[in-house]
């Protein structure tokens, strides 16, 4: 094995928030996507206490060469869904990095200036759609449009993995909330900061 | 072509039970391992094999010493408080020379602790956590696709060796998803007639199982039985990978979750210019004191890193034998050091080691 070569990962994120809120399923959407392109994937999430009413979190990596360590302290990205997330989470980024964050549940974003900070909607729009839980899709829908870590068919073939069989007549709405969240992001990166 | 799939490590170990021909799983819920119970009360009876919640942790062992006694592959798992209250019938089931396995998801203690990950139990399970003179062949695995190959590898030692194997895994390995793919199994012949409990015909004597040899004599002579046994197994059985050891000066040592942090720590440690190299003991009984010994003799210090307050670091000690500086850095109670924190640690120490 050449350790070098498995330093360079191509991402590292964590995605963070209450639970209930979908975190979990969030991150292994997009873990199962990239086993879909056969790259290599960890899920860790955090389980036990904090989980009972608390903060649920993910570290979740993509990487073209075997991974090392599946525990993390610095990310390239971070989606966090609510304000102690964002509080815990925004000053492990790595600088350069993604902050992406739910703007309906946290008023207060990070003020670092070294990463790109970006804010959707999404609740609310998810509202709009008559289905909050598709919240977290259109968090990831939104990821991905700034971070194209896989390719949007294996998302969707992940999408019918990760849910179970008696809930595929939520496909087509958690396709929507995708579509809607890389739409809501494109808008965004436009937008003059 | 076999199909990767994205699965827990225990979930992915339950999968492996019933494809490695486990005929009786015996179990208790205790988080951080309750997939495994999920998993297979939910999918052996499709297999027409035995699954069966139990009272206690208590009950679970003595119903594997019962299957196993009767030839069948049997198993168990649980997480550190249940696999303390089985030691009574693993050191009983290690008498009886049963083979079958055991599975042993760390987490943090002592007592009923924290569910979180944890490697405390290293003394338990490679020192004899049960009574009287008995070793388990201890396999840590480090990642999901270990967490179902060791199944197959540990049925198998047990049923050639007539032992009781360990999985030692922990909670972190045990939750955490990765692709794992099951490759073709064979199971291999094994004869249990001359020993097991099945039913005895016209053309043999009387098999018994038992670990009760109440003459000093005949009890010394199954000890010794025991011990060349337990011989063999050191002799055929060790099982470790080395990374970066060709060049390195510095040795981390570190098994499952922590020899993966390891890995990353000693890749931000090369990036830095120090050459860090890995041995993970994959057996941790038998354990690879050889290798570290030959190793001692290339580097400068060895670093033991572990989720506990420091208790492989005592085997790596006998192995080097005094040879170079042998140090320990570990979290306990659930906590888990980051790779950049192992590389700070080896970076103070080898200041003060002033082996530079």
């Amino acid at each position: 094995m050449n350790s070098l070569n498995d330093c360079r990962q191509l991402e590292e994120l964590i995605v963070a928030g209450f639970g209930g809120q979908g975190v979990l399923s969030l991150g292994m959407t997009l873990a199962y996507a990239g086993m879909v392109e056969n790259k290599e994937i960890s899920w860790m999430p955090s389980y036990g206490p904090e989980m009972r009413g608390g903060t649920a979190n993910c570290i979740v990596i993509l990487s073209e060469n075997k991974i090392s360590s599946p525990i993390l302290s610095q990310f390239d990205s971070a989606i966090v869904l609510n304000q102690p997330s964002m509080d815990k989470f925004a000053p492990r980024l790595k600088p350069g990095g993604l902050l992406l964050y739910e703007s309906g549940n946290i008023f207060k974003p990070s003020t670092r200036e070294d990463i790109d900070i970006i804010g959707i909607p999404a609740t609310t729009e998810a509202l709009k759609m008559k289905n909050a839980k598709t919240m977290n899709m259109i968090m990831l829908g939104a990821y991905l449009q700034l971070k194209p870590v896989v390719q949007n068919d294996s998302i969707l073939e992940a999408l019918a993995k990760v849910l179970p069989e008696k809930y595929h007549h939520l496909l087509p709405i958690n396709r929507q909330a995708l579509e809607l969240g890389e739409a809501l992001a494109r808008e965004m990166k436009t937008q003059p900061v | 072509m076999t199909e990767y799939k994205l699965m827990k490590g225990n979930e992915a170990l339950a999968e492996a039970a019933i494809l490695a021909g486990c005929d009786a799983y015996f179990g208790y819920p205790i988080t951080p391992q309750s997939e495994v119970l999920e998993y297979l009360a939910r999918e052996m009876p499709k297999h027409n094999r035995i699954v069966m919640q139990a009272e206690s942790e208590v009950a679970s062992i003595n119903m594997v010493y019962g299957a196993a006694g009767a030839g069948f592959r049997a198993m168990t798992s649980s997480s550190s408080p249940g696999i303390s209250l089985m030691q009574e019938g693993i050191s009983y089931i290690a008498g009886a020379e049963l083979p079958c396995l055991l599975v042993n998801v760390n987490r943090a203690g002592p007592g009923l602790g924290t569910i979180q990950p944890g490697q405390g139990d290293y003394f338990q399970s490679t020192k004899g956590g049960g009574h009287g003179d008995y070793r388990m062949i201890v396999l840590a695995p480090a990642s999901v696709q270990e967490m179902a190959d060791f199944v197959f590898l540990g049925f198998d030692l047990a049923d050639q060796y007539r032992n009781p194997v360990l999985i030692l895994s922990d909670g972190a390995i045990g939750q955490m998803m990765e692709k794992v793919k099951f490759k073709p199994y064979t199971r291999p012949q094994t004869d249990k007639s001359s020993w097991a409990t099945t039913g005895k015909p016209k053309t043999r004597g009387r098999n018994y199982i038992t670990s009760l040899h109440i003459q000093p004599e005949k009890m010394e002579e199954h000890n010794k039985h025991l011990e060349e046994k337990f011989r063999k197994i050191r002799e055929n059985e060790v099982r470790f990978e080395e990374i970066n050891t060709s060049d390195a000066d510095y040795l981390f040592v570190a098994y499952g979750l922590s020899a993966r942090i390891c890995q990353k720590a000693m890749d931000i440690a090369r990036q830095k210019g120090i050459k860090a190299g890995l041995l993970r003991p994959i057996t941790l009984y038998p354990y690879p004191y050889q290798r570290l010994n030959e190793l001692a003799s290339q580097v400068k210090m060895l670093l033991s890193v572990e989720l506990n307050s420091g208790q492989m670091v005592e085997d790596v000690r006998l192995a080097v034998n005094g040879k170079r500086p042998v140090e320990f850095y570990g979290r306990m109670g659930g906590m888990m050091p980051t790779p950049e924190e192992i590389v700070h640690h080896l970076e103070t120490l080898i200041q003060y080691h002033h082996v530079n």
